[in-house]
């Protein structure tokens, strides 16, 4: 019966087209929340009975029926990319108002369309076992995204952020796809996961896992496949950088998890590959996310450090599990997948409160901004939030995963040998720096965003958001809390997808972290808290409160407006520590000796991505360079071309004679 | 009797900017302020009104009070010999840490709140730096941890004393850098001079240039608190969980005695660092806590030498 109304919201998508523009957004987020309802329910039982939910669906593929298989690692990024994608959804009712009158009906259409197609793939990506099937969904996840990507396709900048996000996805799907057909052709088992038991069961699993790692890391955004990131996140509308950064990448994370089902042997290799990869990408991420000035792709670099956390998570399960430290492989797994859960909760809230910053103030570049929360406080207060939780800082989401990484490392250690100790400590060293890294970005981020005062005149005289817009961030903001303070079953349900691939799980879970001190010595801080601001209270009601300029050294006449901190200055001396990682473009006109009354002219720094530069840019255009060297055999020239066709005639000729082919 | 750590420690906070004042200027030859000196300032500033900039917003005024409900909080972590703390759990050094790092983080958007120069210029540095030295606390509670095989102040500390005569050449230098890290979390020399003129306090005091009243009194009491969160650790290393319960809080508050002393001897004759040395200064905690992991390694037989 549910499968049916399932099937049947599929082809309900269509009627968005019918619809005014207005009742598009109701439309999709009617059908979305059946799909989320019936997908969860089945989710919740796969998770709470800890069974494998089997089902055939009415469509048939290729003359093979449909099988959609939920076990609990697909329940549990099920229940996260729903939730994400309903406050997604409705977040992007009210933002997208002001584009009622731009667009007409058939992008609006095309927009939820996507937007729920985008929800119905990633499902699908989450419950397909089959090899065929899975590419195709994962395609339809690509470019149904795609879409929603360049929703503002008047912007040159967006299509072409757009067609670099395809590609890049393209290139994940080839990866993916050889390592299929590798993994078929070789063992000639069915063409699905889980014919590949067979393949790493007879073979070296770390080759072909790595083929899938590279393929599924493109999504993740693992460095060096991140550079979609940066470019994609800012040109989306909020609401679908929300959903994307949120939900989108970690299906790159599921597909790395879910091939890892699948293996048995070699796991130390991979897990201190995957260690080593999540470890520069959590390092190298903030520390891009410093210097950033675009307050989208800051949040797109921060993905890419959470990544780095969720990978640190899985890889020391890894080295547990394959080292037989029980602790170690059970908190790692636990760990880096609650994280997946914490992530997209603070990432979408922090992209839906830049969302709302830029439909006010039109700008997303943070030196612009200021003194916000004076004038957009429930927004303001929100992205403290998210900024306090995505750094990991108690009583808040972040803190939970974080410490149950630190939990299976610290408690891990005695038993480890020589070499994984210095694992486990590099693990730590990481995790520590990340955190103060991620410290120091979002407090300059909010400080410069919303104190001070304003540093243009696009953050004067705006307004709150309306209700409207805040609820799905409000959403958010609960679950953020309510993990941070009462984790246990959310750490019970990460527990569960850890338990595929290290035994006794609830064992460890139940009885090893103390997640009970750890929520009431957060309730102790939040009371100590209330206590304090209650007789501060009372203190100020008994003397008097005045009002002033801030205080200049005695010099009255300071604006704050003028001398304070900006986002360059705030970053500077970790610029010049973290000089040699950093690639900053200073773009300026030096003063010419024939000046002698200067013109007014301007200072602007960049901060590029050297990876990218170095990675993807240098070779294409090494690349395009032998390209048009090579065009000078495109004369234009009929004669030119039949001798080549002689030459090649003869070369041909010459190798058969002396057996060389 | 769980919480006599933490009621010890509140206790010594109060005396201890005294006792570093008077160190100081006793040792510069100057009469100096009596012992409760910073005890009556807080009083006064209890009783004051407040001036609050028109910049500033919400943040700027519960910034203090988690600041310091976090260190409070984090005094609650203090065990004393065989007594745990009032909370206390596995692995609660990294509740204790991410907690201080609230604090941290509080101040300094409370101090770029004001929208002045000198504050924003105090709130960044405070923030690379207690980004610098976070590590050399994980790696240093790491090699405990791998040391004695537990991994809560409480446990760490008891069985630190049933190993053999090595473990007392680590606490040594465990001591040696939480002394250090203490000086860096409170801003102080070599890392920074709180007693020069405000303006020219490089961190930590010129960050709260616009805090007064009440906000201003719970942040002089911070910095008690703070100094006698390292104490208590300190002291905590000294001391077997054996002996009497008497000479164990007359050693607990000696050492504490010491402590402050000693930070005051080293404000009296040292020099802050040039500013640009920090990082690197700091960055050398965490070498040193390296050489502290690899060593325990070797104590505890995890190396192959064969």
């Amino acid at each position: 019966m549910y499968l049916i109304v399932f099937q049947l919201l599929f082809v309900l998508t269509f009627g968005i087209f019918i619809l005014s523009k207005r009742h598009m957004s109701y439309f999709g987020l009617f059908i979305q929340l059946g799909l989320a309802g019936i997908t969860s329910y089945w989710s919740v039982d796969v998770l709470i009975h800890g069974t494998v939910f089997e089902r055939e669906l009415l469509i048939s593929f290729w003359g093979n029926p449909l099988e959609i298989k939920v076990d609990s690692l697909s329940a549990f990024f099920i229940l996260v990319l729903n939730f994400t994608l309903l406050t997604g959804t409705m977040y992007s009712a009210g933002y997208l108002k002001p584009y009622i009158n731009e667009k007409n009906r058939a992008e609006f259409g095309l927009h939820y369309f996507s937007l729920v197609w985008l929800h119905i793939s990633m499902l699908l990506v989450c419950m397909l076992r089959d090899g065929l099937a899975f590419l195709v969904v994962w395609e339809l996840m690509a470019v149904s995204s795609f879409f929603l990507v360049i929703f503002e396709s008047e912007k040159e900048e967006t299509v072409k952020a757009g067609i670099y996000y395809l590609l890049e996805m393209h290139v994940g799907l080839v990866l993916i796809m050889a390592g299929f057909i590798y993994a078929f052709v070789q063992t000639g088992a069915v063409f699905s996961f889980d014919g590949l038991t067979v393949y790493f069961a007879r073979f070296h699993p770390f080759p072909l896992f790595l083929l899938f790692f590279m393929g599924f890391g493109i999504k993740a955004g693992f460095i060096p496949f991140h550079t979609w990131l940066p470019h994609a996140h800012p040109a989306a509308p909020s609401h679908i950088s929300g959903i994307m950064s949120s939900v989108m990448i970690k299906m790159g994370i599921y597909g790395i998890l879910r091939v890892l089902t699948y293996i048995h042997t070699d796991l130390l290799a991979i897990g201190i590959f995957i260690l080593i990869i999540s470890a520069i990408s959590g390092l190298l991420g903030v520390m891009y996310a410093i210097m950033q000035h675009d307050l989208k792709k800051l949040l797109a670099y921060h993905s890419i450090e959470n990544i780095g956390i969720i990978g640190i998570g899985i890889g020391i399960g890894l080295i547990g599990v394959a080292k037989d430290i029980p602790v170690l492989a059970a908190l790692g797994f636990t760990g880096g997948i609650l994280h997946v859960l914490n992530h997209s909760l603070f990432k979408s809230l922090l992209f839906y409160s830049a969302g709302s910053i830029y439909m006010r103030t039109h700008t997303r570049h943070i030196e612009h901004l200021g003194g916000l929360i004076k004038r957009m406080p429930v927004t303001a207060l929100l992205f403290l939030l998210g900024a306090m939780a995505i750094c990991g800082l108690p009583p808040f989401n972040g803190f939970i995963s974080e410490f149950l990484i630190y939990f299976g490392l610290f408690k891990g250690l005695r038993t480890a040998d020589f070499q994984t100790d210095l694992t486990i400590l590099g693990a730590i060293i990481c995790l520590a720096l990340i955190g103060g890294l991620a410290i120091f970005c979002f407090t300059k981020v909010f400080s410069i965003v919303f104190l001070g005062t304003a540093r243009s005149r696009l953050s004067e005289n705006v307004k709150e958001i309306r209700g409207g817009m805040i609820f799905p961030k409000i959403l958010a903001g609960i679950m953020i809390v309510t993990i941070g303070i009462f984790p246990l079953y959310f750490v019970k349900a990460a527990g569960k997808v850890a338990g595929l691939y290290v035994e006794d799980i609830p064992l460890i879970i139940q009885n090893a972290p103390p997640l009970s001190n750890v929520s009431r010595a957060s309730l102790v801080f939040i009371l100590l808290t209330a206590f304090l601001w209650f007789l501060r209270r009372m203190q100020q009601k008994r003397v008097q409160i005045e009002h002033g300029p801030t205080w200049g050294c005695g010099y009255s006449g300071a604006d704050p407006a003028v001398h304070q901190y900006t986002a360059t200055s705030f970053a500077e001396n970790y610029r010049e520590l973290a000089s040699p990682i950093l690639k900053v473009d200073k773009h300026f006109e030096l003063l010419k000796e024939e000046e002698i009354f200067p013109r007014p002219r301007s200072f602007k720094t960049e901060t590029g991505d050297m990876l990218e530069e170095n990675l993807i840019e240098k070779p294409i255009r090494r690349i395009i360079y032998w390209m048009e060297k090579a065009a000078m055999f495109q004369t234009g020239n009929l004669q030119h071309y039949i001798m080549y066709a002689f030459l090649f005639a003869g070369l041909i000729f010459l190798l058969t004679i002396f057996k060389l082919i | 009797m769980n919480g006599l750590g933490f009621l010890l420690s509140i206790v010594s906070s109060l005396l201890f900017p005294g006792i570093i004042a008077v160190t100081k200027a006793k040792l510069s030859g100057r009469k100096g302020p009596g012992i409760f000196q910073p005890l009556f300032d807080a009083a006064r500033l209890f009783r004051k009104g407040s001036i609050y900039s028109v910049t500033t917003s919400i943040i700027f005024q519960i910034a203090p009070v988690i600041y310091f409900a976090s260190i409070v909080v984090a005094l609650l972590f203090m065990p004393f010999g065989q007594y745990k703390g009032f909370l206390s759990f596995e692995v609660d050094f990294v509740f204790f840490s991410y907690l201080l790092a609230v604090g941290k983080f509080v101040m300094i958007i409370g101090a770029m709140d004001t929208g002045s120069g000198f504050e924003g210029m105090g709130a960044n540095r405070e923030a690379l730096y207690s980004m610098l030295v976070e590590p050399a606390f994980f790696i240093l509670m790491g090699s405990l941890a791998l040391l004695t095989n537990h991994t809560s102040f409480y446990s760490l500390f008891v069985h630190i004393h049933f190993d053999s005569v090595l473990s007392y050449l680590i606490a040594l230098l465990a001591i040696y850098l939480f002394v250090q890290i203490a000086m860096v979390e409170n801003s102080r020399i070599p890392i920074d001079d709180p007693k020069t003129h405000l303006e020219l306090t490089m961190i930590h005091e010129v960050m709260v240039l616009d805090n007064s009243g009440f906000d201003m009194c719970l942040i002089h009491l911070a910095t008690g608190l703070k100094f006698a969160l390292y104490g208590g650790l300190i002291a905590n290393f000294i001391f077997p969980d054996t002996w009497p319960l008497y000479t164990q809080i007359a050693v607990f508050l000696m050492v504490n005695l010491l402590f402050v002393i000693a930070v005051g001897f080293l404000e009296a004759f040292r020099a802050r660092n040039k500013l640009e040395k920090n990082p690197k200064w700091i960055l050398t905690l965490s070498s040193i806590s390296m050489v502290v992991f690899l060593s325990v390694l070797v104590i505890v037989h995890k190396y192959f030498l064969e």
